[in-house]
């Protein structure tokens, strides 16, 4: 009799630790769940690749603002577009959070330029694989980070589709991601636009509510249908990024990603997650009735040995 | 140690008192009952000890600099390939590697099969142990270590995959050292303790099996962040976790078919007769198991590919590696694991085992290291990264041997019990 004591016992125990565990799963959920669409004040970047001409002001701005390291090669130095590292471009480091590519387009007179930086998604892979919530996604629309309660998991750089998030790996004792934050500290919450859109002489980075910013470029190549490739990259990119992009030529041709899904990076997560409660409060009592089942000679011998010392 | 145990009846101990009745003090038991000049002699006498110091000598420099120069100083500090060796080896390698915990306590303790009874302590150790070093892999992984407890108590995310795993690991953990624990208490002679786990004894297991199928499964989920990094051949979004959960159960069981043949062989002195005995026939059993876990996973990965709509992806060149994968460290296994049950030939049968084992790190390193980024360039890990990889899996090794030598792992404690 006592086993059947301690089964008992075990599957309250049991219980509470589900009821436990699907209070918490329910509550994130609630959270992933659903289709955020962002917050409607957000604000947003429109980049037109036909207007940027590769001065390199906004990488000079960024640097400024942000009080990164002086680079090696002066902002001027335009041999930097030539830099080939592993076959790739220049990227986004812990020295830089903004860069200009330069992009030869089979066809066309002039090189194109391509501005890198973070996108601000909507609702960012970065946020949601965080499993300590150093991200946040502000209602200004800028995706901003706490090193205060980062572990350095690198999880975010895992998930970004931009390849964007970076690591200080040169430090032992203050190592944190790096990124574009939109100058959120120093001007968005202000209202202010970024310090790259500011430092821009030709118009190619128009700074206003993103969804003025979709109207307006679906203006753009309304009123120009020959210059622009009819499509707004970011508009539906991972489930919707603040910066957009513009374009004349073909968006593979010039450095994006055109492969990325059309929705938040979570819902590939979805199924997985779906499964967790499930597996806590089904397993419980399909392996204890495994159990059972499995031992149930032994279970049969013991009665008659108890039936046998009841009529002795 | 072979030669002392052949010289003297009372070594290797098993019992808390010599022949003469008088008791081993605990010094004794964990210089085995040698002294300790005797100790230091078979020490320099094994050539694998002289391995070990080698790799030590390398290894905890380099860990040293990467305390106090950062993770860039002994990495190429990739911004492309956020996770390196220490976690594609340590973490995704290791653990699936570790199954064995609660594979065998689940075949004993809750099927009820007695029959694997020798066996079931050195594959929750195995388990055990597993698990605590892929912890002390991401140790050196993480840029800040000292923070491990925020995703528990400081700062919660739980959403997200990663805060899974870290809430199951943890547990597991804990629950394997409860597993694990009543040799100890036998090896120490604190009975009250052992008595007090036995009673839980279906309740870990239970929990084992939780814990174990959702953070398996939640290393695998952990790629479906990046469907657009790696290859779709290795990621399935809607079956990766099946995947990984799948293939931790053959996994698991070869791992200890191969850390018992490596005790049985090189450490035979401290094996019990009912371990070696029974050893031929626990293989088979768990060879069986394989096989049948290996044509599972087969099943499930063409599943995949069919439903995906991946099969033109097999007629490129990521195809034809992804065929070889399927074909060395899955098909090969799958069958000289079967030929083996059916004929006896436990020879086979480990071998098998080693191939699944060396099988499954190749797949997890393939996830999330030589197929990830796909699209971009391949990165190849700094040496020293590959060294400090070696340094703490030499720890391992080292930890595994002190325990298997001294606690009642593969022999049974002859006294009180």
């Amino acid at each position: 009799m006592k086993k059947t004591v301690s089964r008992r016992a075990f599957l309250k125990g049991g219980l509470a630790g589900t009821v436990a565990a699907t209070t918490l799963l329910n509550s994130k959920s609630s959270e992933a769940a659903g289709s955020f669409e962002g917050y409607p004040e957000g604000m947003g970047v429109l980049v037109d690749l036909t207007r940027c001409v590769g001065c390199r002001s906004c990488e000079a701005a960024c640097n400024l603002e942000q009080g990164l390291p002086e680079p090696a090669k002066p902002f001027d130095d335009y041999s930097v577009f030539d830099e080939i590292k592993h076959g790739e471009k220049r990227r986004t480091d812990e020295t830089r959070y903004t860069v200009v590519n330069s992009y030869d387009v089979p066809g066309m007179e002039h090189p194109l330029f391509r501005k890198v930086q973070c996108n601000h998604c909507q609702e960012p892979a970065c946020l949601t694989s965080c499993f300590v919530n150093a991200y946040t996604k502000t209602p200004e629309g800028a995706v901003i980070y706490n090193s205060k309660v980062c572990v350095g998991c690198r999880t975010c750089m895992v998930a970004c589709p931009f390849y964007i998030p970076t690591f200080k790996y040169s430090s032992a004792f203050d190592p944190k991601i790096m990124k574009c934050i939109f100058c959120y500290d120093t001007r968005l919450k202000d209202g202010l636009p970024p310090a790259c859109v500011e430092a821009c002489p030709q118009e190619a980075l128009t700074f206003g509510k993103r969804s003025d910013m979709i109207e307006a470029g679906r203006q753009r190549i309304k009123m120009n249908p020959d210059k622009y490739v009819d499509h707004i990259y970011g508009e539906h990119e991972v489930g919707g990024t603040a910066w957009m992009y513009l374009s004349s030529a073909p968006f593979d041709k010039v450095g994006f990603d055109t492969h990325v899904p059309k929705e938040p990076i979570l819902n590939s997560v979805k199924d997985f997650l779906s499964i967790v409660p499930m597996v806590l409060t089904i397993w419980p009592g399909l392996f204890v009735g495994f159990h059972l089942l499995a031992t149930r000679k032994d279970a049969a011998k013991k009665i008659e040995e108890e039936k046998k010392e009841v009529k002795s | 140690m072979k030669i002392f145990s052949k010289q003297r009846p009372e070594i290797p101990i098993a019992d808390h008192v010599r022949p003469d009745g008088t008791a081993w003090s605990l010094k004794e038991k964990l210089f085995l009952g040698l002294t300790p000049g005797e100790y230091m002699q078979q020490f320099f006498r094994n050539p694998v000890n002289w391995l070990m110091i080698a790799v030590f000598a390398v290894g905890v420099p380099l860990l040293l600099q990467r305390y106090i120069y950062g993770l860039g100083a002994v990495t190429h500090g990739s911004n492309d390939y956020p996770w390196g060796l220490f976690l594609g080896f340590g973490l995704f390698g290791m653990v699936p590697l570790s199954a064995s915990g609660f594979m065998l306590g689940t075949t004993v303790e809750l099927f009820g099969r007695k029959d694997f009874k020798p066996i079931e302590r050195l594959a929750l150790l195995n388990g055990l142990l597993g698990y605590f070093f892929a912890v002390l892999f991401l140790e050196v992984d993480l840029g800040m270590p000292w923070r491990l407890p925020y995703p528990m108590f400081v700062s919660l995310g739980p959403a997200a995959v990663l805060f899974l795993v870290a809430w199951h690991v943890a547990t597991y953990l804990s629950v394997q050292v409860a597993e694990v624990l009543p040799a100890f208490f036998e090896w120490i002679g604190w009975l009250k303790g052992k008595r007090a786990i036995r009673k839980y004894v279906l309740a870990l297991t239970v929990a084992g099996i939780i814990l174990s199928t959702l953070h398996q499964g939640a290393l695998g989920a952990l790629f479906t962040y990046a469907p657009s990094k790696l290859h779709p051949l290795w990621l399935s979004v809607n079956f990766q976790w099946i995947h990984f959960f799948c293939s931790s159960i053959f996994a698991g069981l070869s791992m200890v078919i191969v850390a018992s043949t490596l005790i049985n062989r090189f450490a035979s002195w401290r094996c019990d007769d009912n371990f070696k005995n029974n050893l031929d026939y626990i293989t088979i059993g768990l060879g069986k198991g394989c096989s049948y876990a290996l044509i599972t996973y087969l099943v499930i990965k063409i599943v995949a590919v069919a439903h995906d709509q991946e099969w033109a992806y097999l007629l490129t060149g990521w195809g034809s590696y992804f065929i070889l994968e399927m074909v060395l460290a899955v098909i090969i296994p799958m069958f000289l694991f079967a030929i083996g049950c059916r004929n006896k030939q436990v020879g086979m049968i480990r071998f098998a085992a080693l191939l699944a084992v060396l099988g499954i790190v190749w797949n997890r390193l393939n996830t999330a290291l030589f197929c990830f980024n796909w699209q971009i360039y391949q990165e190849v890990p700094h040496w020293k990264e590959v060294w400090i990889t070696f340094t703490i899996f030499a720890l391992y090794f080292l930890t595994y041997r002190f325990i298997v030598y001294r606690l009642p792992i593969v022999y049974t404690w002859k006294g009180e019990k």
